[in-house]
């Protein structure tokens, strides 16, 4: 099995630790993991600004990186969508196609392929999911609350297996939490406010860290609770999967 | 003004935001409960998104067998190309009975085509006798919300607006009283009226008749007291046959209130003995939506407004921050259509979340759409230089993996080195309210490159 390892852009700057946690993470469940070292971004900045048409050279990069590979796999659910709807190419639209059916959101794939029955790591914290929209709603890594389809969430699947780990019930589960790309600098006096009452959700329901697939999402979170000085702190879900001592 | 300026003035009073997300989220959660009691719900709206791919497919043939049978049943049918003949017809109508005073249940056509402004403006009296219409009408606002048309106001409001327009107690603010001194000022106007004009939710190809939907009952006790029955219905609005109702009058409600049903649902195929009954077809920009293939199936909408009540962004933004008749997310995707240039932030009052697309009774790829319309303000160079160029340089950055790399080092250590003063300046949207991440000393491809096999 060839796995290509799709860390996106400001993961790579921002949050190298969620980079690492998905790396050791794959390793210890056995896989051999490749990481194509000429990757930048998937494009998604510019796609969802109205700019799909400059993405031409962007989508051709990403096509050498990580054509050929058995899976692509990538620790944000938003990226993956990006490149599952939206990764063409003129010249190479094979490549293209197996590329977009082979990307997978960290979890789902731990999920769906590696079919994880056991996580040998402990969290002993109440913890809030924030399950950010193209994982739940794109990807369909969980039942969208809107659906009515027998409920599944497979992020809360694997985070269950985690020792001591406490899911609590929030008030507006499948909520946005506001962050949407440039939407949260476009926006920006709405975005702050859809981020302060998903932070109020999780603290109302006594979570001590809000867990997310999403680092983005938990970015501009982690944002207003530093402006803020709040407690409550942002996690990767692969951070704790992978085993983390808050 | 763009949505986000508008929503910046409406955020000022973040009591009045709260309350109004609650409020529309406490719909959206009586949908979710209503909803899950039908074990069929999702196969109903693929097949009401079915039938309406074949309405809008064979629009032209079932219009023809609309109007062959509505004037079979003795209705005068009436074809309108745009709000202003729609207006006209509506008026000659007014004229040859020479009606002063017109009745008038919900139809966002009516506010669409700026109906009631035209018919005053030719010294008619309107009445809106849906009651959150009348509200607004007194005060003379338009609907911030399609179903729910006077929910920005609460009822303090709501008391005082009836104190000054019906002489009620002030400062009664009693839903009850308030709601029978409505009633009892409607009674009047109802047995005044010369013509009772309706909206329509569904037109029957195969009968020739229509169906009109209301909780209050008042398009009903408009019609069957009046001498003339206008009904102004979109193109959009027909199913093939009457089989067809039961799928749509089982999504509708729940999807709009979570009622089962609303309280009426009224079927007119003919005038009764004495009566007139007119119906008017009206285009007004959906033909052309229609050739618009990535947009087409945003013609399936029922106006069920589950899309505004699930919306994240409306529900903290209000129906006026689009500034467009239909607001919230199905009103984004159809009011560029209509005007790209006045109705260009709205695409972008969205983060893509999906929520509308999850809820919508018709299975309209709502969220698709927006991000679709977005490449068209872009294509057609509506959203400014300043964005074009960051976009373009952004691109030419992110196919370079040398020119990345050394940009993301420089932008981490300038952030390392630079006072949070200085990044938060005004400049910088992202700072006004949040922290940046603490920039790492290494990038995970640097550490990549140190720690594994290269």
């Amino acid at each position: 099995m060839k796995i290509a390892l799709f860390i996106p852009c400001y993961v790579d700057q921002f949050y190298p630790q969620v980079g690492i946690a998905t790396l050791e993470l794959l390793e210890k469940l056995g896989c051999e993991v490749d990481y194509p070292k000429n990757q930048t971004c998937c494009g998604q900045p510019m796609a969802n600004s109205g700019y799909e048409s400059k993405n031409e050279k962007i989508d051709e990069l990403f096509i050498d990186n990580f054509a050929g590979y058995d899976y692509v796999v990538c620790p944000s659910g938003s990226c993956t969508l990006h490149v599952k709807d939206h990764l063409h190419s003129a010249s190479r639209e094979t490549e293209a196609g197996s590329i977009r059916n082979n990307v997978y959101e960290l979890v789902e794939f731990l999920h769906d392929i590696l079919k994880v029955d056991k996580i040998e790591t402990a969290f002993p914290h109440k913890v809030g999911l924030h399950a950010s929209c193209h994982g739940l709603r794109g990807l369909r890594i969980a039942a969208a609350p809107e659906l009515n389809i027998p409920p599944f969430n497979k992020t809360a699947a694997l985070l269950q297996k985690v020792k001591g780990l406490d899911l609590v019930d929030l008030h507006m589960p499948g909520e946005c939490c506001g962050f949407g790309g440039t939407f949260a600098v476009g926006e920006e006096a709405l975005s702050v406010k859809m981020g302060k009452d998903r932070i109020k959700d999780h603290t109302d329901h006594e979570a001590e860290f809000i867990v997310g697939n999403d680092m983005s999402c938990l970015m501009h979170l982690e944002g207003i609770i530093g402006r803020n000085n709040m407690k409550v702190k942002v996690m990767h879900v692969a951070e704790i999967l992978n085993g983390v001592s808050a | 003004m763009s949505h986000s300026t508008n929503t910046v003035t409406f955020l000022k009073d973040n009591k009045k935001v709260d309350w109004h997300n609650e409020t529309l989220w406490w719909v959206r959660s009586k949908r979710d409960v209503s909803s899950k009691q039908i074990p069929e719900w999702e196969q109903l709206r693929e097949l009401a998104s079915g039938i309406k791919d074949s309405v809008l497919s064979n629009l032209a043939g079932y219009l023809e067998e609309f109007e062959k049978n509505a004037i079979a049943n003795g209705i005068n049918v009436h074809w309108a190309a745009d709000a202003k003949e729609h207006n006209e017809i509506v008026t000659s109508i007014l004229q040859k009975h020479n009606a002063q005073k017109l009745v008038k249940s919900k139809s966002i056509l009516t506010e669409e085509c700026h109906l009631n402004e035209h018919l005053e403006a030719h010294g008619f009296e309107v009445v809106d006798t849906d009651l959150g219409e009348r509200i607004i009408q007194f005060v003379r606002q338009p609907p911030s919300h399609i179903v729910m048309p006077a929910i920005h106001l609460k009822k303090e409001d709501i008391s005082e607006i009836f104190h000054e327009h019906l002489q009620t107690e002030k400062g009664n603010n009693d839903p009850q009283y308030l709601t029978e001194a409505a009633r009892q000022h409607l009674r009047n106007k109802f047995i005044e009226a010369d013509i009772a004009l309706t909206g329509v939710n569904f037109g029957i190809a195969e009968t020739g008749g229509f169906v009109v939907c209301t909780n209050e009952g008042n398009a009903d006790m408009g019609v069957h007291l009046a001498p003339v029955h206008i009904a102004c219905m979109g193109i959009e609005k027909l199913i093939p046959k009457l089989e067809h109702l039961g799928v749509y009058t089982r999504l509708l409600a729940r999807s709009a209130t979570g009622q089962p049903i609303t309280n009426y649902t009224s079927h007119f195929h003919r005038p009764r003995s004495g009566q007139e009954m007119h119906i008017i077809l009206v285009d007004n920009g959906r033909t052309e939506q229609l050739s618009r293939e990535k947009f087409r199936n945003s013609l399936k909408c029922i106006r069920c407004g589950a899309c505004m009540n699930t919306c994240p962004i409306y529900r903290r933004s209000g129906g006026y921050s689009y500034d467009a008749t239909v607001p919230g997310p199905i009103g984004s995707i159809l009011s560029p259509g209509v005007d790209l240039k006045k109705h260009q932030s709205l695409p972008f009052a969205s983060t893509l979340c999906g929520s509308c697309s999850d809820v919508c009774p018709v299975k309209i790829n709502i969220h698709e759409q927006l991000y679709e319309w977005r490449q068209v303000v872009a294509d057609e160079k509506l959203d400014g230089a300043g964005k074009r160029i960051s976009m373009t340089l952004a691109a030419k950055v992110l196919a370079s993996p040398s020119l990345y790399n050394m940009l993301g080092k420089l932008a981490r250590k300038s952030l390392s080195l630079l006072p949070k003063s200085l990044i938060n300046n005004p400049l910088n949207a992202w700072g006004k309210q949040r922290d940046l991440p603490a920039p790492p000393k290494a990038s995970f491809k640097e550490w990549y490159a140190k720690n594994r096999k290269s």
